[in-house]
């Protein structure tokens, strides 16, 4: 069996999930035999491949860039997983909704600035409006919440959706696990 | 056996069950150990039938009809786990995270909230509605506890155990529909409020809307079992 090809994406979150994930320690080695991973922050490649068969996302959809990116990770990927809270319900980053992004970037780069005071526009993406969960911008496949979840949370998902195993996610997670 | 003893004999998913005349489905459900989802009811108050996740179907009427607030009748035939009932309680649950902002992660509740462990329980691993996120706000002022708006789900235990247990009926409810909250006195800050601090509200709370402030930061598991053996001990008096 050719190996699956693996991608691994950080949008709006603290990345605790890949924390999280990283923390399958020498299980990673028997994932390793499985998948090869194409793209991901703990890898060295610069644009989002082709042709994914498994793209894990975590974090939410809060800047003009996050959302430029999950339509192409859509695009591009045969499975797309929300992993953690903030990909599933907006958890942290949505905190913010309620308030309004110009009270917080006022809050950030005003209020508290001692010095230059003004919102960077040069490379850093603009925020939305609001911060959403992934799947109201694109479809979702499998929805594994937690915050973050655990490591053997990913193993028991990942190997039974890599194999073709049922998977109960309610049984292994919740919403702030 | 004669209605005139007023003993009922219904079925409960199938299986034969006798029930005294005036009880709801679901006492005669739990007396039978049929596991009925439900956030509002609590051993001990009065049910109102606020949460509507006890909803069960009645053979011959389509109508849902709230577990807790539906008394028994002679040749019943209930139904209490449906794929349609499943169905509805997804979408309740769903609605109530929708509602308001339930940040589960940085939650005082979190790993002990019954609506977690609800959704949880009726495998709900995401909320297909869009989030209303208002700004709701969280009173402080009490010097023990305080209620957080952004987590209540208006199952109205706290109101029912001031009234009906502690007899202060220092909660309440404001507003209608979406915008009710729930209130102490008419709308004061807790801290100024007739409170007697007996803290039972925070105890029957079932998510971290009531909460102690000597346990922020921490688990804070609720005692709710309280109750009933409080009720005892009064009626034994």
């Amino acid at each position: 069996m050719s190996k699956l090809k693996l991608a691994t994406v950080w949008l709006d979150g603290c990345s605790g999930c890949h924390m999280s994930f990283l923390d399958m320690d020498e299980r990673l080695l028997e994932l390793a035999e499985l998948v090869d991973v194409v793209y991901s922050p703990i890898v060295d490649a610069k644009d989002f491949p082709d042709s994914v068969d498994i793209a894990l996302v975590e974090g939410a959809v809060a800047s003009v860039d996050d959302e430029k990116k999950i339509k192409k990770i859509r695009a591009h990927s045969k499975m797309l997983i929300a992993i953690g809270d903030c990909a599933i319900t907006g958890n942290v980053p949505a905190m913010r909704n309620p308030i309004g992004r110009e009270a917080i970037l006022d809050r950030a780069y005003f209020e508290n600035a001692t010095i230059q005071a003004q919102i960077p526009c040069v490379v850093v993406p603009e925020l939305l409006k609001v911060v959403r969960p992934i799947h109201e911008f694109v479809k979702v496949d499998v929805y594994l919440p937690g915050c973050p979840p655990s490591a053997d949370t990913f193993h028991t998902a990942l190997t039974a959706l890599i194999t073709g195993e049922p998977l109960d996610i309610p049984a292994l997670t919740r919403f702030g696990a | 056996m004669s209605e005139s003893v007023g003993v009922k004999t219904l079925q409960i998913d199938g299986q034969e069950v006798s029930a005294r005349s005036g009880q709801t489905i679901l006492e005669v459900a739990l007396e039978n150990e049929i596991y009925i989802p439900t956030l509002c009811h609590l051993d001990g108050l009065s049910d109102v039938g606020a949460c509507r996740l006890c909803v069960v179907e009645v053979k011959g009427n389509n109508k849902l009809f709230p577990a807790c607030v539906t008394t028994v009748f002679e040749g019943m035939e209930v139904s209490t786990n449906t794929e349609r009932l499943r169905k509805h309680r997804c979408n309740i649950l769903e609605l109530l995270f929708a509602e308001r902002n339930h940040v589960c992660s940085v939650c005082v509740s979190n790993g002990h909230c019954e609506l977690q462990t609800m959704a949880q329980n009726q495998g709900l691993t995401h909320v297909r509605l869009p989030y209303r996120n208002p700004e709701l706000t969280v009173d402080a002022s009490h010097e023990r506890f305080t209620v957080d708006h952004n987590r209540c789900i208006l199952c109205t235990r706290c109101v029912r155990v001031c009234a009906e247990v502690e007899g202060a009926h220092v909660w309440d409810v404001m507003g209608r529909g979406i915008n009710s909250i729930v209130i102490t006195d008419l709308h004061e800050d807790w801290g100024k409020s007739s409170c007697t601090r007996c803290g039972k509200c925070v105890q029957v709370c079932p998510t971290g809307a009531l909460f102690d402030k000597a346990k922020i930061g921490s688990d804070h598991p609720k005692y709710p079992d309280f109750l009933p053996y409080l009720n005892q001990m009064r009626e034994a008096q």
